[in-house]
């Protein structure tokens, strides 16, 4: 009886010591993760920015043509979630995300699609979508999430965690400048990639 | 002795063959036997269309309450189960993404379906000019997703293909499934196997989706989703058993009224059976004449015989009430007294019933034959077979001093008569005042799908992003290919139209499936191998595209040169067969026909002469405004009524100058019947009803019941004797079983029995007590035997 009795005595105080561990540690790194650059810290600054309106630069390398093809245009974010991409050049052309819902004016026609039935270019979309929103989580159900640099020069490598999505696209490269995103690389599986480079609209 | 026994023998004979008959009569309830069989080809197309065609199998399916995700998934588990059920041809609800299991088969057959390929596309420049395009394609947004398609095909034809083949606009869709423009409600389309008027057919597709519904409760946490269907086959179905419940109700409660009536005024079972016998040998001879006349008897047909009841009931009444004391019931004295009025009566309303005969629609022209043989039936029974039934010495209870207390209020009555004329010219003031709406010249009037219904119809439909419902052109041709090929030469006359944004765009059989020869054409277009690898090198030179990449394409074109036309057979089976399933089809006749979808410019209506204007000369196509023409069609028909029941009104007033012999007592005949028809309609038009063709049949109702009533004063104005008691009290038992069974016909949902119901109700009260106003009361009461004081 004695046997046993101390031994649950001395279960407690092993819980106790191991509890004052372990609440010593999460407060070390509670602070130490204010005062440092990490994924949360980043998506809280994207998070705070209002709306966006940038010019964008586009260039498709593509193992089909001998040349990179061009575009530019303008890029319209407003949050939370509409997301408007103008092409100008070569051909005007305006692709509108709402919620799930992408609408695609090319040549006098409109045409609707819902990003939940057209993963291969939800993948896509949601990449830079939830970058602009700041929705960390939101990007974490699609994506592994890997940051580098720091907060004057970061960049964001996502990639799909659907296996069926990684034989189109293996990586999505986000770049920027503290709350500014500056460049979107995405890398197809095949090899082809494109880079699209991303100016603010100065008097914003 | 041996005329009667005659007639007893033709009687039990006919009785038997009626019997045997309505033993094997197949009864309907579809409404369209209320649709006009058609006189022109047009009409007889958009009637057939209506009835049986592509428009009549689309079923609507909306899923109302819960949140978004709930009603996506609801959409998705029914259309799953609805998509092997056999009631149905296809269902779609948006989740697919369109076309996805056809790609292989429009990507086989580009060249021929393209609308791209002409010689001019495959010349160095046309090659270059697309390939062009692609590599501009391919800079865009939705370049990563083309890529892959541009070795075998740089010119872009696949993309062509499924372009002009995709809905215009489309439907909105929230959470991968189609979803009304506000998003509320979620939206299916499904094709039946069975047409619109095979309502058995309809009736087991609208349970299978029931039945889906209710499954799908088993895998999905409904939160109290709501089903919604709408579609013309939907309707027919609930239009069925709306008739069905309502004739079932109508009938008891009209028997039970009218035998009520009739033993409390009787108080003799016997007398009561008697009474009513007559009128079951009216109805069981007008079943049988219209089963024999028409094939099948409709609901409405027997809804509308509980009325009959009221009228042919009289006959007996009129018997048993008029014989006179101390001369036996139906003896010679009454088929001498009495019978000539009756039969006057009786003639005077087959007369009216004419009308209904010669109406042109089907479901009227039954309720005419009907009619027409159960009155005669009834009153033949009456006068020839009920005087050897009665026993011997039967008499009914005395009612001479309820007709004598009648009398007296008749007396009262007759003082007020300016009231007849005061109503009368009033009724003319209304009628005149209203004469521009008088009537409803809209075949929608008929329908008895309440109108939040057909609001929820229209919503759904716009949902779906449908072409304009009510303009549609129409091309004809003696095969499918001849049909596609008028498609086409349209096709170009409408092109103009949305270039100069006439129109919006169009939808077009043509599009789905090309006629043979220009899928022929098409393929004939492409250029020979060899000559077509020196024109890719050329076109090639200076773009980033290297000439080696698209060998397949080099290979493709070869093989397509080889190929046959897609014709109507490779589709089946596939999404794109009830695509075209709906915009070409054989009519009964054998005929082709090819519907094209105007789609109105944005935020505009199509200028139906600006369209009529561009089909020109093209005799094979029409510009079809589906809702004016069937709404033109009925009000032809409401005309032709119109005119029949005037011919009807001629032949009574004739009938009555034969039989009377003086102008002044035909008119004195006439004056209430014309005062209760005015009156009536004013009172509709009052209350707000704009008349239909169904009111007119209750006004000729009124004509046919009020007249018998009318002969009656008349021959009491002119017979002047102790018999006058007793024909006031029939009368007045006559019109409370007439007024009751109208009556209840006007408790009714379904407009046609309830319109004829409360006309004829209204009228027949209105008419009697008109006609009792204006009799010459002091003349009839002169040299009574004082039993009226």
């Amino acid at each position: 009886m004695t046997e046993t009795s101390s031994r649950r005595a001395s279960l407690v105080e092993h819980r106790a010591r191991v509890a004052a561990v372990l609440t010593v540690l999460s407060l070390w790194l509670s602070t130490a993760a204010a005062a440092d650059w990490n994924v949360a810290t980043l998506f809280e600054r994207l998070a705070r920015e209002p709306h966006a309106h940038a010019r964008f630069q586009e260039r498709k390398y593509l193992s089909l043509l001998t040349e990179p093809v061009d575009s530019s245009g303008e890029l319209l974010f407003t949050p939370p979630d509409r997301l408007e991409k103008r092409t100008t050049s070569p051909k005007a052309e305006t692709v509108t995300v709402e919620g799930t819902r992408v609408t695609l004016e090319r040549n006098g026609r409109k045409q609707t699609l819902d990003l939940r039935g057209n993963p291969a270019v939800a993948v896509l979309i949601e990449s830079i979508r939830g970058t602009l929103a700041g929705d960390l989580a939101a990007l974490s159900r699609e994506y592994s999430v890997q940051l580098e640099g720091d907060a004057s020069k970061w960049r964001l490598v996502l990639r799909p965690l659907d296996s069926s999505l990684t034989t189109l696209v293996q990586r999505i490269e986000i770049s920027g400048v503290e709350a500014q995103v500056q460049a979107v690389e995405i890398f197809q599986a095949d090899g082809d990639r494109s880079v699209m480079n991303i100016s603010a609209v100065p008097g914003r | 002795m041996r005329v009667r026994r005659l007639a007893i023998g033709v009687w039990l004979v006919g009785l038997a063959f009626c019997v045997w008959q309505v033993m094997q009569v197949r009864f309907v309830a579809d409404l369209s036997a209320f649709l006009p069989s058609a006189p022109t080809a047009e009409q007889r197309f958009l009637v057939e269309q209506l009835r049986d065609g592509a428009l009549s199998r689309v079923m609507l399916i909306g899923i109302e309450g819960a949140d978004v995700s709930t009603r996506a998934e609801i959409s998705r588990a029914l259309a799953r189960t609805l998509g092997a059920d056999s009631s149905f041809t296809s269902v779609a609800n948006g989740a697919t993404s369109g076309l996805t299991r056809e790609r292989e088969f429009l990507f086989q057959h580009r060249y021929a379906l393209s609308p791209n390929v002409t010689p001019d596309r495959f010349t160095v420049e046309g090659l270059r000019k697309a390939v062009a395009e692609t590599i501009d394609l391919l800079a865009s947004p939705a370049g990563l997703l083309v890529k892959s398609l541009v070795p075998r095909d740089p010119t872009g034809e696949f993309l062509a293909v499924v372009d002009q083949m995709r809905p215009v606009g489309g439907p909105r869709t929230a959470d991968g499934v189609w979803v009304t423009t506000d998003g509320s409600r979620a939206v299916l389309i499904a094709r039946t196997r069975a047409s619109g008027s095979d309502t058995d057919g309809q009736s087991r597709a609208v349970a299978a989706v029931e039945r889906g519904f209710a499954d799908a409760s088993t895998r999905v946490d409904m939160q109290g989703a709501k089903l919604l269907l709408t579609g013309p086959g939907v309707f027919s179905v609930r239009s069925r058993a709306m008739i069905i419940r309502d004739v079932e109700r109508l009938a008891v409660a009209s028997t039970l009224i009218v035998a009520t009536v009739l033993f409390l005024a009787y108080r003799s079972p016997v007398a009561l059976a008697l009474g009513l016998l007559p009128v079951a040998c009216g109805a069981l001879a007008g079943v049988t004449a219209v089963s024999l006349g028409f094939g099948t008897v409709h609901g409405i047909t027997l809804g509308f015989g509980t009325t009959l009841i009221g009228e042919a009931v009289d006959y007996s009444i009129y018997l048993f009430v008029q014989a006179a004391r101390g001369s036996p019931t139906g003896g010679r004295e009454w088929v001498v007294g009495f019978w000539p009025t009756v039969r006057l009566g009786v003639l005077t309303s087959i007369a009216g019933f004419s009308a209904l005969l010669f109406s042109g629609l089907p479901g009227l022209a039954q309720l005419g034959l009907y009619s027409i043989t159960g009155l005669m039936v009834a009153a033949l029974v009456t006068r020839f077979v009920m005087p050897s039934l009665l026993p011997a010495g039967f008499r009914i209870r005395d009612v001479s001093p309820f007709g004598a207390r009648l009398g007296g209020v008749v007396l009262l009555a007759t003082r007020l008569r300016w009231i007849v004329a005061a109503l009368a010219l009033a009724a003319i003031a209304v009628l005149v005042a209203h004469r521009d709406t008088l009537w409803d010249r809209e075949l929608s009037s008929l329908n008895p799908i309440p109108v939040e219904d057909r609001a929820l119809d229209a919503q759904l439909r716009a949902a779906l992003g449908a072409p304009d419902a009510r303009l549609v052109v129409t091309v004809s041709g003696a095969t499918a290919d001849a049909a596609l090929a008028g498609a086409e030469a349209v096709g170009k006359r409408l092109d103009a139209l949305v270039a100069a944004g006439k129109l919006a765009s169009y939808e077009s059989p043509a599009r789905i499936l090309p006629s043979a020869a220009t899928q022929r054409a098409r393929l004939a277009s492409l250029p020979e191998p060899q000559e077509i690898r020196v024109r890719v090198q050329a076109a090639l030179a200076q773009m980033p595209l290297r000439p080696d990449k698209v060998d397949p394409f080099i290979v493709d074109v070869a093989a397509a040169r080889d190929q046959s036309p897609v014709t109507r057979e490779m589709l089946n089976g596939t999404a794109l067969e009830h695509a075209l399933d709906g915009l070409l089809f054989a009519s009964g006749s054998g005929q082709w026909t090819a519907l094209l979808g105007l789609v109105p410019p944005d935020a505009g209506v199509i200028d139906a002469t600006v369209v009529r204007r561009a089909l020109g000369d093209a005799d094979n196509a029409m510009l079809l405004d589906v809702k004016a023409e069937v709404d033109r069609l009925y009000s032809g028909y409401l005309e032709r009524a119109q005119r029949m029941s005037a011919v009807g009104l001629v032949v009574i007033i004739a009938l009555l100058f034969a039989a009377l012999r003086s102008p002044v007592r035909v008119a004195r005949v006439l004056a209430p019947l014309v005062a209760g028809v005015l009156v009536v309609a004013a009172i509709h038009v009052l209350a707000g009803t704009r008349l239909s063709l169904l009111h007119l049949v209750g006004l000729l109702l009124v004509v046919a019941i009020g007249s018998n009533y009318a002969l009656f004063f008349d021959r009491m104005a002119h017979v002047r004797d102790a018999s006058n008691a007793r024909t006031l009290a029939s009368l007045a038992l006559a019109n409370i079983t007439t007024v009751a069974s109208f009556g209840i016909l006007s408790l009714s949902a379904i407009p046609v029995l309830n319109a004829i119901g409360s006309t004829a109700a209204l009228g027949a009260f209105c008419t009697l007590v008109f006609a009792a106003m204006l009799l010459r009361f002091a003349r009839a009461y002169d040299r009574t035997d004082g039993s009226l004081s």
